[in-house]
């Protein structure tokens, strides 16, 4: 929305005084330096320059709390009614800064440096050797490269999550009950989907699917070879986020203009002319947002794997997301996960900037 | 007997293809329902076996299996053992309260937080340094690509120094991150959907822009509301990975507790099965009573 002003207009003729405005900001400023004075402190007394300080870092959490809540309160003081206006948003972005940006930084820092969890130095900082690292480790890179084959498994479901919606949109019975029943999967954890599908029906032994494949004469084997494996982790996956694209895609079907469609269906369109020429082209930017989004759920892919494979067999199944969680637990590697991790990151930016602007500008043109 | 009405030998025609389009239709409707609902049922089944019932594969219970509480007994549900005091209940409790709590608060302030950004959003024009409004709008909706890994490390130092490893504020905290995205998204949407000359109209009444918005505003917002609610309530119920990161023993929430089981115990099937159908035994009745809202949440946004 690139509107100027205010939708929703207000004027107001605010008279603030100059002793209120002073409060607000003495507020401001007070808890500000109440909260850097005690971090100051509490630095210097745990490197042992001081001798008496604070346990824990609370009271500084404390402080910036006590500071965030006067940096919100004198919005009003000293802005009166406009600062009304910047409440709304404020505090969000106060969470959203103080939970994502500082961690970030912090996190740039740890990549840096050698730390490792078991050892008792802390961090050191280590130059160019976690990247250099990286760049041989072909475990990592692997895992990208299933990275690449997991997005693109989003193709298949978006097929499956379109014939769904379009199913659920035809005149059948019973819709709402088949709409809870294909609603149901994403309601489950991973972690017990890993379970239930991974861990029980896909047993080699007492499995039922295992059952019904060795009733056609075939051997079980799911995490044996690296494309069944893959296959599985994928379908898994699939199960559990098929709804989400299907219910956004249903959404829009249900917003699909009715006119048009009884204006092709007097013009003799068959159904799949039909679909071929108005549905889906109709549908595009539906199926743009149901993809974007899904591909960005699947980025975050890892609990299905962790708990089902860990990665296995080879690393085949490993999501980066995975990967990083075992360099986490199991070789208290912190610094070099951190530093995949903030590779990770940047990968991702570019990936999406890249796919959103070539989406945007693909859609501009008319197909 | 002659029918007074005869179908044209045309018309006969399309009868037969519609019938046979009705046929794939309800063919492919229940064949996907059985696929989304096998594992549900397999899994609640399998809480009601005893081990050679599993190893022999059997499935319908009362005709192929006699249903048992053994899988109940090992987190101390069943009928024997309700009345009594039971250790694996109490830990079950534990976590499941543990989940509750932490998904409920997470999902209360990320509603709080998001819907009064995004009808900020959507109302007024915001100018932070070299942020406008739109900037604004896709910083928030931006932390939905940043991944969880980017951000565990970090928040595992910070806790550790903030004394909130293993506590739930930790997970409240990082979980109302997490869905606050998905919350500004959905509500924005509503708000957008709201006109604005009630607020106008409620402002000439002589109400401030936060009465008009608690009293006017929020009333009409409230469907949504209950959406992003109930969206963040299944997102953060259902995470793991932050949970593993990030609690040990006493704020661990469920999904953490069955991953654990299914790591050390190999096939205990039944009591697995027992915990699995437990920890989704809420959400499944969440989706059956509100799948209105769910819906109206994640279309929310997607049509324009």
């Amino acid at each position: 929305m690139n509107i100027e002003g205010d939708l929703l207009h207000t004027v107001t003729a605010d008279k603030i005084s100059d002793s209120r405005k002073r409060l607000g900001k003495l507020m401001v400023w007070g808890t500000a330096l109440l909260c850097v004075g005690l971090a100051v402190w509490q630095t210097a007394y745990q490197t042992g320059r001081i001798s008496s300080g604070f346990d824990t870092w609370r009271p500084i959490l404390y402080a910036y709390m006590a500071w965030a809540t006067a940096l919100c309160a004198a919005q009003v003081i000293v802005n009166g009614e406009k600062g009304k206006r910047t409440l709304f948003v404020l505090p969000a972005t106060l969470f959203v800064v103080s939970l994502v940006v500082f961690p970030l930084l912090f996190a740039l820092y740890i990549s840096f440096t050698d730390w490792n969890l078991a050892s008792p130095n802390g961090p050191q900082p280590n130059g160019w050797d976690n990247p250099i690292q990286m760049w041989n480790d072909s475990f990592f890179w692997n895992a990208l490269k299933n990275m690449v084959y997991y997005v693109l498994a989003v193709s298949v479901e978006y097929v499956i999550a379109f014939g769904l919606a379009l199913l659920l949109n035809a005149q059948i019975r019973a819709r709402k009950f088949f709409r809870v029943v294909f609603l149901l999967p994403l309601m489950l954890s991973p972690v017990a989907v890993s379970w239930m599908i991974g861990k029980s029906m896909l047993e080699v032994r007492f499995g039922p699917v295992s059952r019904l494949i060795r009733e056609f004469g075939g051997e079980p084997s799911f995490y044996g070879t690296p494309e069944i494996a893959r296959f599985m982790i994928m379908a898994m996956d699939a199960w559990t986020f098929i709804p989400f694209m299907m219910i956004m895609l249903l959404a829009g079907l249900q917003a699909l203009p009715r006119e048009v469609l009884e204006a092709s269906k007097v013009d003799g369109a068959s159904g799949w002319q039909s679909f071929k020429e108005i549905i889906f082209p109709l549908m595009l930017p539906v199926s743009v947002t149901a993809v974007v989004i899904r591909i960005i759920f699947k980025l975050k892919l890892a609990d299905v794997i962790i708990n089902v494979t860990s990665g296995g067999p080879g690393g085949a199944t490993d999501s980066v997301t995975s990967f990083i969680f075992r360099e986490y637990r199991d070789r208290s590697n912190v610094g070099y996960g951190t530093m995949l991790a903030m590779v990770y990151l940047v990968l991702i930016v570019i990936f999406v900037t890249v796919l959103l602007k070539l989406v945007s500008r693909w859609m501009e043109r008319p197909a | 007997m002659n029918a007074i009405f005869k179908d044209h030998e045309s018309d006969r025609r399309v009868k037969a293809k519609w019938w046979t389009s009705r046929i794939a239709i309800y063919t492919a409707l229940l064949t996907w329902a059985v696929i989304c609902l096998f594992p549900i049922f397999w899994t609640i089944t399998t809480s009601f076996k005893l081990a050679p019932d599993v190893m022999k594969g059997n499935l319908i219970p009362w005709w192929d299996f006699t249903p048992s509480w053994k899988g109940w007994e090992a987190i101390g549900f069943s009928p024997r053992l309700i009345g009594e005091v039971s250790t694996v209940r109490e830990e079950f409790l534990k976590r499941f309260w543990n989940s509750t709590i932490i998904s409920i608060s997470a999902s209360l302030l990320a509603v709080v937080l998001g819907s009064l950004a995004a009808y900020g959003l959507s109302r007024f024009n915001y100018r932070f340094g070299f942020m406008r409004n739109s900037d604004i709008s896709f910083f928030f909706l931006s932390q939905m690509i940043l991944p969880p890994v980017v951000l565990a490390l970090p928040f595992l130092v910070l806790y550790k120094s903030l004394a909130l490893l293993d506590s739930r504020i930790g997970l409240i905290l990082l979980y109302t991150l997490m869905v606050l995205p998905i919350v500004i998204w959905i509500m924005r949407d509503q708000f957008q959907g709201i006109p604005i000359e009630l607020e106008e109209a409620a402002l000439v009444d002589g109400l401030g822009i936060w009465g008009a918005f608690m009293q006017i505003v929020l009333p009409i917002a409230l469907p949504g509301m209950v959406a992003a609610f109930i969206l963040s309530l299944v997102l953060s119920w259902n995470e793991y990975f932050f949970a593993a990161l990030l609690t040990s023993t006493n704020a661990t929430t469920l999904p953490v507790m069955v991953a654990s089981q299914t790591g050390s115990q190999g096939i205990n099937w039944w009591s697995m099965a027992a915990l699995s159908s437990a920890a989704i035994l809420p959400l499944v009745i969440v989706a059956i009573f509100l799948e209105k809202y769910i819906i109206k949440g994640m279309a929310a946004g997607a049509v324009k």
